[in-house]
């Protein structure tokens, strides 16, 4: 194989391995051909109570190998990575390949667009998975423990849970690249139960991070649960109108996903996105601006180049309200006359779709409070839940949980409401940005405000 | 390929492709069974097959083979689990000692209950598994289904078309002495539909399977049915006004908007929210929690169904539960882990989306039983409401029982005659308080067309849903008309 061997720590092994499948492949009638492979290893721990409640520890492996004959493509994914069955999917794929058709547009992405080095982005932790199991009983038991006392309210908990992965990420193609990183992740979460007067409501917090040693504190976990479990208790069924409501930086970061979707190459050259045709138009509004950027130092989201080998860079979707990029994989790019903007995501069948890295809104120039303040009667939004967005139309309707502001404070707790408008609109409607954003998540957002939306309640 | 030829006994197929014979199943069994209370190995190898096809043409086919295996060992309230994909006995014996290790809990353990080896089901024998079937004639569907949808109406721009098919062979074996295992194959047909009429853009879905072979779709056209009906759906919404909002009355349609009963009451009702005391049914068991039109049931007894099993993943055969008899509550949805805890049956809800995950209680087919009132004069009988048909995806808050679905396909009532199409919106109402509402069940019970899938901790499994025509009293609809 041609094209230089790159790695952050992935073994060359893997890399081997790969190389390998990718001449079988060829061999087997492929034109092109590529393949990743991912191993895994991950333990999770679960504290009820004070009690452990369940224990679980894996080792994960697969191998993915994507064909393209001279008619066809095709992929194919195993678990086992035993020299037979890595045999069976040259097979699979190629066999596959006969019955599925390429266009004009599919293929690898070209040799000089590959990446040529591979960055160390700071996402493994070479010891903190070193953490002995006891330790991270301990640390649930902190977390549940804080929330427990914070609050006498809190009685009872689903529990709280702490979990580490590491994996070892390989992938290599025919088109001249083969590469490889490992990476971390660590998360705890605390989710207690609150109740008062008949009346029960959970809620739940949590932290995660690539390197141990930058999660938050078990008991600030456990604390900051427990004030959001209590804070919902009483809550109150709101009436039915058109008022401001304002996202806390949750759900902010919700909307953003949102645009992202709608902004995904896949969703726009199949006609399923309310933004086709937008790029290089205004869609929000110029107090807007939203970044995808892969190459944040221990970002959650980041990973030194794509799922095809493109490198990695930062992405600006939204530039001040005006459209400036679609997320782009070789496929979408080519058939919309663009160029990838490295954002090929793998499935689990091995096929490759768009997806988004560390994707988040600008911070703006107002203090949460200074935004609350501004509402004389409107909603605050804690909690969404449902899938209520169509995004071909970008017409959004979902359930709420939050707080009612009259006079620009906070009052009591509203449920059983829902918020509804069109994306678009309420892009354009953001009237102001908060300064609060934190990568808690791979996706984040500052607190928004947005100008109009239907609340219907009673 | 011979690799992934069905097993006419499954019991063999793991024995003579992986040496896990049922002597060195009882073995591993028995290491990770010493001082716990009970401890089970469940074995898995799937064969998924995906093929899609957009612009005319199938242009994505996948397929995917994942195997492993998954010892438990459980001592009290404590579970340890382990799992590995490498069905090397040697790798399971290092879960089975893992997962001993971490369950192991001296002192607290009881004697463990021997029960006899239980008697499966047969819901689901195909001729030809849907995996199995010729890649040709699925292809040839696909492209059947792109022409149809397209000449329902020039507006239509895209259909986007997948088969998927699943075969997962499982064998489950207990520290009670018994070994069983099954052969599960399931498939779904869905259509996507995008439409434009030079102004708007909109999309209508539809599909439908189940635990059958490929045959099924071109049984009575089944897949004409799905594209015409997907494009039906799309070209419906072209036209659809702003829906309403506020509380009002709501017509639901027969069949999946069930999806009302498994988000309202469905997951309220699964053993481990109720042992935990985290439910907002919990401690009701034979309280009023509906109108007495109202009874639900969740039978995993269904031949054939998507949401049917002929064992669960404990190896526990499914049954049908009455959850919810003329209104009062009668019972939970469990476990293994959660009946011993909370001193109850098993109902055959002990359910896993693969060997990674440990079993919890999950629903099956849930839906209400019919009753006598046909569905033209339920939609009569309102003045001004709703009249919801299709439905997108649902979510649920457990504790505070506050749940939502979301409504794709809806009309307005106006003086009882359903009149204009309105624009999807969600609907969202309280658990425990939204079935007391229920005022008029229709006859017409129908079972949705098998597409459903449940999500819960992380683990996906297939479900099924039903409903007859029923009125709501009250609902919160998410509209945008105030």
């Amino acid at each position: 194989m041609a094209g230089q061997v790159l790695t952050a720590g992935a073994g060359a092994e893997m890399l081997d391995r790969l190389e390998d499948l990718l001449r079988r492949a060829r061999a087997g009638g492929a034109v092109e051909a590529d393949a990743f492979m991912v191993e895994e290893e991950l333990q999770t721990v679960q504290v009820r109570l004070g009690t452990v409640e369940s224990l679980k520890h894996a080792r994960e492996n697969r191998c993915s190998l994507r064909v393209f004959t001279e008619s066809g493509l095709a992929s194919a994914t195993t678990s086992d990575l035993s020299p037979g069955a890595l045999a069976r999917l040259v097979d699979e794929s190629v066999r596959l390949a006969q019955v599925a058709r390429r266009d004009e547009y599919s293929g690898l992405p070209a040799r000089e667009a590959l990446a040529r080095e591979v960055p160390d982005l700071d996402i493994w932790d070479t010891d903190g998975h070193a953490m002995g199991v006891e330790d991270k009983i301990d640390w649930a038991r902190r977390a549940e423990a804080a929330a427990l006392e914070t609050d006498a309210r809190v009685r009872n908990s689903e529990g709280a849970e702490f979990y580490d992965r590491q994996g070892r990420v390989a992938y290599a193609s025919s088109g001249g690249f083969a590469g490889g990183f490992r990476i971390s992740s660590f998360a705890l979460s605390v989710t207690p139960v609150a109740a008062d007067d008949g009346d029960m409501e959970r809620d739940y917090w949590y932290t995660s991070a690539r390197h141990l040693a930058d999660l938050e504190s078990p008991e600030e976990i456990g604390r900051e649960a427990a004030r959001r479990a209590v804070r919902r208790l009483g809550g109150r069924k709101g009436e039915t109108v058109e008022v401001p409501v304002v996202f806390d930086p949750e759900t902010a970061a919700s909307l953003v996903r949102s645009l992202a979707v709608a902004a995904s190459g896949p969703s726009l050259y199949r006609g399923t996105s309310f933004l086709i045709g937008q790029r290089g138009r205004t869609v929000a509004s110029p107090r807007v601006t939203i970044v995808d950027d892969p190459m944040m130092p221990k970002g959650l989201g980041s990973r030194p180049f794509d799922g095809e080998g493109l490198p990695s860079r930062r992405t600006v979707l939204v530039d001040r309200g005006v459209l400036a990029s679609y997320l782009l994989d070789t496929y979408s790019a080519r058939r919309l006359g663009l160029v990838a903007t490295g954002h090929a995501a793998r499935e689990d069948g091995g096929g490759v779709t768009v997806g988004y890295t560390n994707l988040y809104l600008e911070p703006g120039p107002w203090a949460p409070a200074e935004i609350v303040r501004s509402v004389d009667r409107g909603l605050y939004v804690t909690e969404l839940i449902g899938f209520g967005v169509n995004f071909v139309t970008g017409d959004y309707s979902r359930g709420a949980v939050g707080f009612w502001i009259e006079g620009g404070e906070l009052t009591y707790p509203v449920e059983e409401i829902t918020i509804a408008g069109n994306l678009r609109q309420m892009m354009q409607d953001v009237e102001m940005v908060g300064q609060d954003l934190a990568f808690r998540d791979q996706t984040a957002a500052p607190t928004l405000k947005i100008s109009r939306l239907t609340v219907a309640g009673q | 390929m011979t690799t992934t030829t069905p097993p006419t006994r499954p019991e063999r197929f793991f024995a003579d492709r992986f040496g896990l014979s049922q002597s060195r199943l009882e073995a591993l069994v028995g290491s990770a069974a010493s001082r716990v209370d009970y401890a089970d190995v469940f074995i898995e190898y799937q064969v998924a097959e995906e093929l899609a096809l957009e612009d005319g043409v199938v242009k994505r086919a996948s397929r995917t083979i994942s195997q492993g295996g998954g010892v438990r060992a459980q001592a009290g309230v404590r579970t340890g689990y382990a799992y590995t994909d490498d069905l090397d006995i040697r790798h399971l014996e290092v879960a089975a000692r893992q997962a001993q290790a971490i369950a192991e809990h001296p002192g607290e353990s009881g004697p463990i209950a021997v029960h006899g080896s239980p008697r499966p089901h047969d819901l689901y024998r195909l001729a030809l598994a849907p995996v199995e079937a010729d890649l040709t004639a699925k292809v040839a569907l696909l492209g059947q289904v792109d022409r149809l949808a397209r000449a329902q109406d020039p507006r239509v721009r895209q259909v986007i078309a997948t088969l998927a098919s699943i075969e997962q062979t499982i064998l489950i074996a207990t520290s009670a002495n018994w070994q069983l295992a099954d052969v599960r194959p399931l498939t779904r047909l869905n259509v996507t539909v995008v439409v434009e009429d030079g102004r708007r853009r909109e999309i209508g879905s539809f599909g439908g399977g189940g635990r059958v072979a490929f045959d099924y779709f071109v049984e009575g056209e089944r897949w004409a049915r799905f594209a015409r009906e997907a494009a039906r759906q799309a070209l419906v919404k072209l036209g659809a006004v702003a829906a309403p909002a506020g509380t009002m009355t709501v017509v639901l349609g027969p069949g999946w908007p069930g999806i009302l009963l498994h988000e309202a009451i469905g997951h309220g009702l699964e053993g481990d929210f109720n042992r935990k005391g985290v439910s907002a049914f919990t401690g009701r068991i034979g309280e009023r929690v509906a109108s007495d039109l109202v009874t639900v049931v969740d039978d995993g007894t269904l031949p054939n169904r998507r949401g049917s099993l002929n064992v669960d993943d404990e190896g526990t055969p499914t049954s049908r539960t009455v959850l919810i008899e003329k209104g009062v509550l009668r019972a939970y949805m469990q476990d293994r882990l959660n009946a011993r805890l909370l001193g109850t049956g098993l109902t055959g809800n002990g359910r896993r989306e693969s060997f990674q995950h440990p079993p919890m209680p999950r629903m099956t087919n849930t839906f209400m039983l019919a009753g006598e009132e046909p569905p033209e004069d339920i939609v009569r009988s309102v003045s001004r409401g709703l009249y919801a048909v299709a439905f997108g995806g649902g979510q649920v808050d457990i504790t505070s029982g506050k749940f939502v679905f979301s409504a794709s396909e809806a009309y307005l009532i106006e003086d009882g005659h359903v009149t204009a199409p309105v624009k999807g919106a969600t609907l969202i109402g309280s658990g425990p308080d939204a079935l007391t509402r229920v005022s008029r069940v229709g006859h017409d019970l129908a079972l949705d067309e098998g597409v459903g899938t449940c999500g819960k901790d992380g683990q996906s499994v297939p479900v099924g849903v039903g409903l007859p025509t029923i009125r709501i009293d009250g609902i919160t609809v998410g509209g945008t008309e105030v």
